[in-house]
């Protein structure tokens, strides 16, 4: 635990496919602990695709993802479940059970999965509703917040174990930009107090500059991934014109075609 | 666990300052200190600030933030500087990300007295006013279905030919079940008592006109609701948690003309088609039981032929259709009017059920008694 820049999670020789149809083949890319990772490409590129491969929701047609170095597709269902209770999920549209107030919500995994007491629960649930900001919601359903809300409200629920790895996918999409922007430095902020990986699918080319630590760039016309590292230094030096051309909103396509 | 046991001192410091030191781990399963039994030992010495040293800390989660969380937030209430100078720098920053917003405050809401909640009235006033809705409901239906007959309604042809295969084809299998095993339970129970007066070949009108004029109809129904009705209610339910009913809503679709009635005509065509083939085998289903009980095949058939009168069939044709338009009803209404969660999906589905089987019921002993009194 203590060395700072081991891979956290190692993706393997990595080949995603429904089917006969290859979304992405030989990914092979490592994620080290305390990285704000981001996976980026187009629309129908596979990134959230790679999200679920990530997630062991979708078992990869060939490869293997390892997290601290053990495989997880060659693990046991229960070895699988243990390394899952380490990691904080957010899904696209919040994922938060409808039937469950927020506090139950949040709850939920501290019940199932620690020793606390009715009352700790209590505490501790009061506490992560107050990082998101959602603190005094804790008797409302997911139906009766706003759609930023309910973002907020999906990711106290990932951080209520403390985990340590957090994967989002898209989390300030749909938010308004003050929103978004706090959204990120809460990110910061967690990443850095409980010491978690953090890996995000996002577009939000602000957010991507702004807390970024690595990337890795999937590209829909040869089905593979063409750029890996810093997503600042990939707009200035990335050898990829389509990468240099994501990260400037296609300004530099226009540049080029100018000169 | 070799961490020491997470402990508070609290000592006083000049000019009303009370200083705190938090000592030990603060970990799962470690007894912390309550912060409700701790408040009374600060507020006793009336503090004007709060200084918190934790160089002591240990290990610690989100039991310690919790503890300081109550703590700020009291401090914040009461006017009580602060101060945090004293703790690690992740555990100051995650406070003022905790801090940074105010705790939502619920707006007090006056609760009438147990007693005024459940006043009978108001019960009442509930089911009249079920009521009403349903009947604006068959209201709505009916003027979709003018504007239908006009041809000026949104209505599908293809959506009604996809629910006529789920509402008919699709149900054959259970139908079959069920009517076979009612038609057998009809003989079985006249059986007992005919045999007594050596009037066993009665069985066959039995069957006969307990099928067509009750059992075809209304287990065909009470089937259906529990089949279509539930899921009519689960469609329309979802599709309102997907937000599908406001964009039709928005494209200026009624969505009773576009989701209620293409279900609703389903039903009412595909019903007493479902009833007539559940009445052929129920009467089957008599004649094994009457085959048991020694008569033969042709006595049983010549014995139904006589029963069989257009009046048995009709009535239980015209039950088929007002059952088919009461299920449509109560589980596209429950539907529609769905909240938009899991789990007030499955409750639309429960109360789509449920309501379809009281109309049922009701509907078929008001149906008996006016044709009793009607001589039919």
């Amino acid at each position: 635990m203590s060395t700072t820049t081991s891979a956290h999670i190692t993706v393997c020789d990595l080949t995603m496919a429904y089917g006969d149809f290859v979304i992405q083949r030989n990914l092979n890319f490592d994620i080290n602990r305390g990285d704000i990772f981001v996976i980026m490409g187009g629309s129908g590129c596979g990134k959230s695709t790679l999200l679920k491969h990530m997630l062991g929701l979708i078992t990869p047609a060939q490869g293997d993802i390892e997290f601290n170095g053990q495989s997880f597709f060659s693990a046991a269902s229960s070895e699988r479940d243990r390394m899952r209770r380490r990691w904080g999920i957010t899904y696209q549209s919040g994922g938060l059970f409808s039937a469950m107030t927020l506090a139950e919500n949040v709850s939920l995994p501290l019940q199932l999965y620690t020793g606390f007491s009715t009352r700790e629960i209590e505490e501790i649930v009061d506490y992560k509703l107050s990082l998101v900001g959602l603190g005094g919601y804790q008797s409302y359903y997911p139906s009766e917040i706003s759609g930023g809300m309910r973002k907020r409200a999906a990711l106290a629920r990932a951080i209520a174990l403390d985990p340590e790895i957090l994967f989002f996918d898209e989390p300030s999409a749909g938010l308004d930009p003050i929103s978004s922007r706090l959204l990120d430095e809460l990110i910061v902020q967690l990443k850095e107090s409980i010491g978690a990986t953090v890996v995000m699918v996002t577009h939000e080319l602000p957010s991507i500059f702004d807390i970024a630590t690595n990337s890795v760039y999937l590209d829909a016309n040869t089905r593979t991934m063409i750029a890996y590292g810093n997503p600042n230094e990939l707009r200035e030096n990335s050898d990829q014109p389509v990468v240099r051309q994501f990260l400037s909103r296609g300004i530099e396509a226009v540049q080029d075609s100018a000169a | 666990m070799s961490d020491p046991a997470p402990s508070i001192t609290l000592s006083s410091l000049e000019s009303e300052g009370a200083l705190l030191t938090l000592a030990g781990s603060w970990v799962e399963g470690s007894d912390a200190p309550e912060f409700s039994e701790f408040l009374p030992r600060l507020t006793s010495t009336a503090p004007e600030r709060v200084l918190v040293n934790g160089d002591e800390l240990g290990e610690c989660d989100s039991l310690l933030m919790a503890f300081l969380l109550q703590l700020a937030n009291v401090c914040l209430e009461r006017n009580i500087e602060f101060q945090t100078e004293g703790l690690p720098e992740g555990v100051v920053k995650l406070l003022e990300v905790a801090t940074a917003v105010k705790p939502h405050r619920e707006p007090e809401q006056e609760r009438a007295p147990l007693l005024q909640q459940i006043n009978p009235l108001r019960l009442l006033a509930g089911v009249v006013s079920d009521i009403k809705d349903s009947l604006a409901f068959i209201g709505e239906v009916t003027v979709a279905l003018m504007r239908l007959i006009a041809g000026r309604a949104n209505t599908r042809f293809s959506d009604f030919m996809t629910f006529c295969y789920q509402a008919g084809p699709d149900a054959f299998a259970i139908i079959t079940l069920t009517s076979v095993l009612v038609g057998m339970i009809l003989a079985y129970l006249g059986a007992v008592q005919l045999q007594q007066f050596g009037a066993e070949i009665y069985v066959a009108d039995l069957v006969v006109i307990g099928m067509l004029r009750e059992m075809g109809a209304l287990m065909t129904a009470i089937v259906m609701a529990g089949r279509t009705g539930a899921a009519y209610a689960a469609q329309l339910g979802t599709m309102q948690t997907n937000e599908e009913v406001d964009a039709i809503v928005t494209m200026g679709i009624s969505p009773v003309e576009f989701l209620v009635l293409p279900r609703m005509l389903a039903l009412v065509v595909m019903m007493p088609l479902l009833t007539i083939y559940a009445n052929v085998l129920g009467m089957i289903g008599g004649g094994i039981v009457a085959g048991g009980m020694g008569i033969t095949p042709l006595q049983y058939i010549n014995a139904s032929e006589t029963a069989i009168t257009a009046a048995h069939f009709g009535v239980g044709l015209l039950k088929s259709l007002i059952f088919a338009v009461l299920i449509a009803v109560a589980g596209c209404r429950s539907g529609i009017n769905s909240g938009r969660s899991s789990a007030a999906v499955g409750q639309a589905a429960t109360e789509a059920v449920v309501t379809a089987v009281v109309y049922l019921i009701v509907a078929d002993a008001a149906i008996n008694i006016l044709f009793q009194q009607m001589g039919i």
